[in-house]
């Protein structure tokens, strides 16, 4: 590093046997310098560095290198006081390496499916004894009223339920009227258009409300849970609420879970009108069925069965989302990035197990003949 | 990356020059953050081959003086040397060759969290030295992290998986990975139990005379400073106040100085220090 780098040089002298270096053995000058330790003569027997210049850590490993090819040893360097220091330290560095590289290979990846198999069994046992803990409380809640945190109750509902409002009746609706649209398609070339109403009837009631209400809340209230409570934990505030005698899970998991049960119902219901509504708006202005004959038809054709069916599994949806948003936020460890994995693995697992809850639901039904 | 000609106008770094060459020089140094000044016309030499502590009370523009040092922030005015070249300059080479040579310890290691200990040495050796081979890379990665006190197995360990001390050891040997001139080091020993705050003074003192570095410690550790530095600046009315040895420190008037080195915590690590250097001495 100085102002002009002087190129690393050797100059060997044959008769007696002895290298002479001068320049700059720096890591700037890397490639001179491997170039030179390359191209060395074999019959080396004394190497003089007195006139090198600046030598650092790469000059002196590159050396070091060198002399342990050729078998030198210390007494055939001849260097420059200033430059032994740092010699001496690199010397002094016990030679000992590092057991195993980090295993890239396949072997490892069989390892890593191993231990994501054992962690996804962990994961399951903590779910299913996180909601026995749950009903266990929510059951001494109901005894006891009085333990109930009802401000945090209805702080909950608020920002689980009525600030979802907007974007759960404005997705529900498009959705709803784009499966009139996919129905119109196919039932016009019967003539059956106005079958569309059941179509979307039956769709929206049995499923599609809760289900794309779940969704949405699994993205945006699961994840929430498990950031804010990830961020309690983090900064040790779930120990601190524990060592003032006081219980995590009645404080921050049950105004939560039951916030969502009281919510989840409700949107659901929102959501089915919404969707209803859009099948009214596509078959009124695209289908040519005046609203009118729409809500005749609906009248006549729509079950209180398939409300009771879309109603039942919110419930449930709400237990999965309320559950795993928080288990994931308790089970954080210290640092930022693991607050990150949490959140991410809280939204995939809601949505993931929302589904899986849905279709073997719609088995048993329709096994049932509801 | 590698300029072909030696061009001495820029992005070079004259280490030619006499012995007590400056290797930092700041002047008139003015940071503002929208009303607040923090630096008002600030002044600071950094001699070669010294150990410089800064200290200061909180919010007296420490970290802020190191970014401007390393151009992380851009000063509202004055001029800033290291080693020569103008830290303010955007020119690519210049630079280039600051962050070449000049090694930083953030607080906290700041280790690349998704890379091991190995490969967070590497880095900057991949990145300005394209041409080394993976081996002698690991090599080199390899010495810096025993240079810097770490067992050989701790390569391969992820951040996450090393403790404070360790991770600052690893911060450390990443910031050693060029053999940089010039090392900053910010609040090296915060949140390091004593043997180990000890531990790590007597680390910094053996690179620097192996490796002739010239150190700047940002620190509140009056241990650090007692037992390393050479010379003590100290942050005070948004100036540096005083730059000199421990002795005509202590001796200053100003009334945070006199409370910062004469409170009983000061007195105790006076006298392990001057303990210390007895023990050396024998």
């Amino acid at each position: 590093m100085q102002l002009q780098r002087a190129r690393p040089a050797a100059d060997f002298s044959p008769d007696t046997g002895e290298l002479r270096l001068s320049g700059d053995w720096t890591l700037a000058n890397a490639r001179e310098v491997m170039r030179d330790v390359a191209a060395f003569p074999a019959d080396i027997r004394h190497v003089d560095a007195r006139c090198v210049g600046s030598m650092d850590s790469f000059g002196v490993l590159q050396l070091q290198r060198f002399a342990y090819d050729r078998g030198l040893k210390r007494e055939h360097f001849h260097l420059r006081d200033e430059h032994m220091t740092l010699v001496r330290a690199i010397l002094d560095v016990p030679p000992d390496r590092p057991a195993s590289k980090r295993d890239y290979g396949f072997h490892a990846a069989l390892g890593r499916l191993g231990y994501a198999m054992v962690d996804n069994w962990k994961e399951i046992v903590a779910l299913a004894s996180f909601l026995g803990e749950n009903l266990v409380k929510l059951g001494r809640v109901i005894r006891h009223p009085s333990r109930l945190r009802v401000t945090s109750v209805v702080y909950h509902m608020e920002q689980v339920g009525l600030d979802a409002v907007p974007l759960v009746l404005l997705l529900t609706y498009l959705v709803g009227a784009v499966l009139a649209f996919l129905g119109a398609n196919i039932l016009e070339d019967f003539g059956a258009t106005i079958f569309v109403v059941e179509l979307v009837n039956i769709a929206f009631l049995r499923e599609f409300a809760v289900l794309l209400t779940a969704i949405l809340l699994a993205g945006r209230t699961a994840s929430a849970f498990t950031a804010q409570i990830g961020a309690m934990v983090s900064r040790e505030e779930v120990d601190a609420i524990r060592t003032l005698g006081l219980d995590p899970i009645d404080l921050l998991v049950i105004p939560r879970l039951i916030a969502l049960l009281l919510m989840l119902p409700l949107l659901t219901f929102l959501a089915m009108i919404a969707g209803l509504l859009g099948g009214l708006t596509v078959g009124a202005f695209s289908l040519d069925i005046p609203p009118q004959a729409y809500m005749a038809r609906m009248e006549q054709t729509i079950e209180f069965e398939d409300f009771l069916v879309g109603m039942s599994k919110a419930p449930i949806f709400a237990l999965v989302i309320g559950l795993i948003g928080c288990l994931e936020g308790l089970q954080v460890k210290g640092t930022a990035q693991s607050v990150g994995e949490r959140t991410t693995s809280s939204v995939v697992q809601t949505i993931s197990l929302v589904i899986i809850i849905d279709a073997l639901a719609a088995i048993w039904f329709m096994q049932m003949g509801w | 990356m590698e300029d072909k000609t030696p061009n001495p106008a820029r992005g070079h770094i004259d280490d030619t020059a006499s012995p007590d060459a400056l290797a930092i020089r700041v002047r008139g140094l003015v940071n503002r953050f929208g009303d607040q000044l923090v630096h008002d016309h600030l002044d600071l030499d950094v001699r070669r081959g010294e150990i410089l502590g800064i200290v200061g009370g909180s919010g007296t523009g420490k970290s802020v003086l190191m970014h401007s040092i390393l151009g992380l922030r851009t000063p509202n005015a004055g001029e800033i040397e290291v080693l020569g070249v103008d830290a303010r300059s955007t020119a690519p080479a210049d630079r280039l060759a600051i962050e070449r040579h000049t090694g930083v310890l953030f607080q906290d290691g700041a280790l690349f969290s998704s890379l091991t200990v190995g490969e967070n040495a590497e880095v900057p050796l991949k990145e300005h030295h394209p041409e080394l081979c993976e081996d002698l890379r690991y090599e080199l990665a390899l010495l810096k992290v025993k240079l810097s006190g770490l067992p050989a197995d701790a390569m391969d360990k992820l951040p996450s998986q090393l403790s404070g001390g360790m991770r600052k050891r690893a911060g450390l040997a990443r910031a050693l990975a060029l053999d940089p001139p010039l090392l900053f080091l910010d609040e090296p020993t915060a949140g390091l139990d004593p043997i180990g705050a000890a531990a790590f003074d007597e680390l910094i003192l053996a690179l620097r005379e192996a490796l002739g570095l010239t150190v700047f410690i940002i620190t509140h550790d009056l241990d650090t400073l007692y037992a390393i530095c050479d010379r003590v600046a100290v942050l005070a009315d948004k100036k540096v106040i005083i730059n000199a040895p421990l002795a005509e420190v202590e001796q200053c008037q100003q009334p945070w100085v006199q409370e910062y080195f004469h409170g009983p915590r000061a007195r105790a690590a006076q006298d392990a220090a001057t303990g210390e250097r007895r023990m050396i001495k024998d």
